[in-house]
């Protein structure tokens, strides 16, 4: 069962490597140097601040398109070109598929993100001509990106396992943006009353909570957030990424693919 | 035909090429053109979204780089103006404003933003309260940061010369961590606001509290400012008594020192001696080297902004 989700997982990773995926980080890279170089010469004190916000902002953005461009069509394509058929003739479940799809899907976006936090690093030193222990921070902001992607993932497959590519980019990226203002929603529904409070509070918890993860602007000031937000986040996203990718589960294990 | 074929490709290709680049040059000049015809545009239209809880909810969580953008912008905004020696800086307060809400934390905006703010146009916007109210936003969302507090004096005391609030604020200041001197600017406040003496000792403790280039460079400009300001009040007085004491103006500066028995003619801070001119006003020989005094300066004269290390 775990070689055959392995190899899965390996087969889809190649594949987003020969879709070359991996160029973005050839535009990671000229966005980070070019701030790096600009921002000195146009702006006063904010090198090291702009380094880090926006290559987070980068890692996390282009990794967030990454896995709903790529997670959409995961399921969709193997249909389309019929490859599907060939894989579940052999002794591979459906289930075993659809998470073979998630761990490759999730690998090919913690590989890209690893070489971008090397240019972050390369990025802060270049401008802050050292790199102190406050800058271990930033270590915690790039995993809670990675948990990020996890749900995005999961929630990309979900949406691939039962709807168009179109359809699944829409409501995988509209779930992403509803997803940060999750706390908002929360106090929204705080406010309402009866049945609108409960419905509130239900899509409230129904949607990603993005916000919690992101901590970039805490990091890039030094501060480091709390081991508990780092425990509760990493249990949110592995329950939340492991509910869609159930679901994902169920849809496909049920659908007619004839 | 393989042959046919393959030169029509490369016809194609090189035209399209050709075109690309013409198109591309093309483009570029065309643009420039437009930039001539509209020079301020990017520059005016700052504020798309002037409110910042809009900007904050629309970069989704992303609020930080937000806040080094606009930073940026207010950066650019001021030194535009400041460079053209602009009465006018509209839009600096909200950039600021949109800015420190963003990012509460950034604490170069609320530093060098209040001495973007407060200084009378061309050197600043002129607008003391407006730099007031962003440090004590600042110091309401940093309230450990003890130069907040620095500065916030330091614009009561140059800008508004409200000395009470400015001893207030180095009060408050002296609270936070050991930064002793604080406590020192306070009782300097309340026993002798206003002098110069006072004014050199903010200036030098602006100096040496910060290692920003910028800001020391700032500080310089305003002590050079201070010693001409003294002393060309100081050979005013001499030239008057002189007068009283003759009936006359004395002929030339080499006059005035040999009735003064001084050893030599005064001098700036640069080594250069100060002129008299035929009106019997004492005049800095190079006035363009200081961008920040308020005497010695020929009639009609306009400051250019020009910094000195030291």
């Amino acid at each position: 069962m775990t070689a055959r989700i392995v190899h899965i997982a390996s087969n889809t990773f190649r594949e987003a490597v020969r879709d070359r995926v991996l160029y973005n980080l050839i535009a990671f890279a000229l966005l980070l140097s070019g701030s790096a170089i600009l921002v000195g010469q146009i702006s006063i004190e904010i090198e090291r601040l702009v380094v880090i916000n926006l290559g987070l902002t980068a890692v996390s953005l282009f990794g967030i398109v990454i896995a709903i461009f790529i997670g959409i069509g995961l399921v969709s394509k193997e249909i389309e070109k019929r490859t599907l058929y060939t894989v579940l003739s052999r002794p591979v479940r459906r289930w075993e598929f659809i998470v073979g799809k998630f761990f490759g899907l999730a690998g090919t976006l913690v590989v890209n993100t690893f070489f971008m936090a090397i240019g972050v690093f390369g990025a802060l030193l270049y401008v802050a001509h050292k790199l102190t222990s406050s800058d271990a921070t930033i270590l915690i902001a790039l995993y809670f990106i990675v948990l990020e992607f996890l749900i995005i993932c999961a929630l990309a497959l979900l949406f691939s396992s039962f709807s168009t590519p179109l359809l699944s980019a829409v409501f995988a990226f509209s779930l992403f943006v509803i997803g940060s203002f999750a706390e908002d929603l929360r106090g929204f529904a705080g406010m309402a009353h009866g049945l609108t409070r409960w419905l509130a509070t239900g899509a409230a918890y129904a949607v990603p909570n993005f916000s919690a993860f992101n901590v970039i602007n805490l990091v890039a000031h030094g501060h480091a957030p709390s081991s508990q937000l780092i425990l509760q986040n990493t249990l949110y996203a592995l329950f939340y990424a492991g509910m869609a990718l159930s679901g994902a589960v169920l849809i496909f294990e049920r659908r007619n693919l004839k | 035909m393989n042959t046919q074929r393959l030169s029509s490709q490369t016809r194609t290709t090189l035209i399209a090429a050709a075109c690309l680049v013409l198109c591309a040059m093309a483009s570029v000049l065309t643009l420039r053109r437009v930039d001539q015809l509209r020079p301020r545009a990017t520059l005016e239209d700052v504020l798309y979204i002037s409110s910042p809880k809009v900007v904050k909810r629309a970069s989704l969580g992303y609020d930080g780089l937000m806040a080094c953008i606009y930073w940026t912008r207010a950066v650019q905004y001021f030194g535009q103006r400041f460079h053209d020696r602009s009465l006018s800086y509209n839009e600096l307060a909200p950039l600021l404003e949109m800015t420190t809400q963003l990012d509460p934390q950034l604490l170069v905006a609320y530093q060098f933003g209040a001495s973007f703010l407060a200084p009378r146009p061309p050197n600043g916007a002129g607008q003391p309260e407006r730099a007031i109210q962003l440090m004590e936003f600042g110091v309401q969302n940093n309230p450990q940061e003890w130069h907040l507090y620095y500065d916030l004096g330091f614009v009561y005391y140059m800008e508004l010369k409200d000395y009470a609030k400015a001893a207030d604020a180095f009060e408050r200041g002296s609270h936070v961590g050991s930064h002793p001197f604080l406590k020192i600017m306070a009782a300097q406040m309340a026993q002798h606001a206003g002098e110069l003496d006072t004014a050199r000792m903010m200036w030098n403790a602006a100096y040496q509290s910060s290692q920003d280039k910028l800001v020391r460079q700032n500080a310089v400009e305003h002590l050079r400012a201070l010693k001409v300001d003294e002393d060309i009040t100081n050979l005013q007085s001499t030239v008057t008594r002189f007068g009283q004491k003759t009936g006359r103006l004395p002929n030339s500066m080499y006059e005035l020192a040999t009735t003064e028995k001084w050893l030599g003619i005064p001098v700036d801070p640069d080594g250069n001696p100060y002129v008299m001119d035929h009106t019997g006003r004492i005049l800095l020989k190079h006035p363009e080297d200081f961008s920040f005094a308020t005497q010695g300066l020929p009639p009609g004269f306009t400051p250019v902004a020009k910094f000195h290390d030291q």
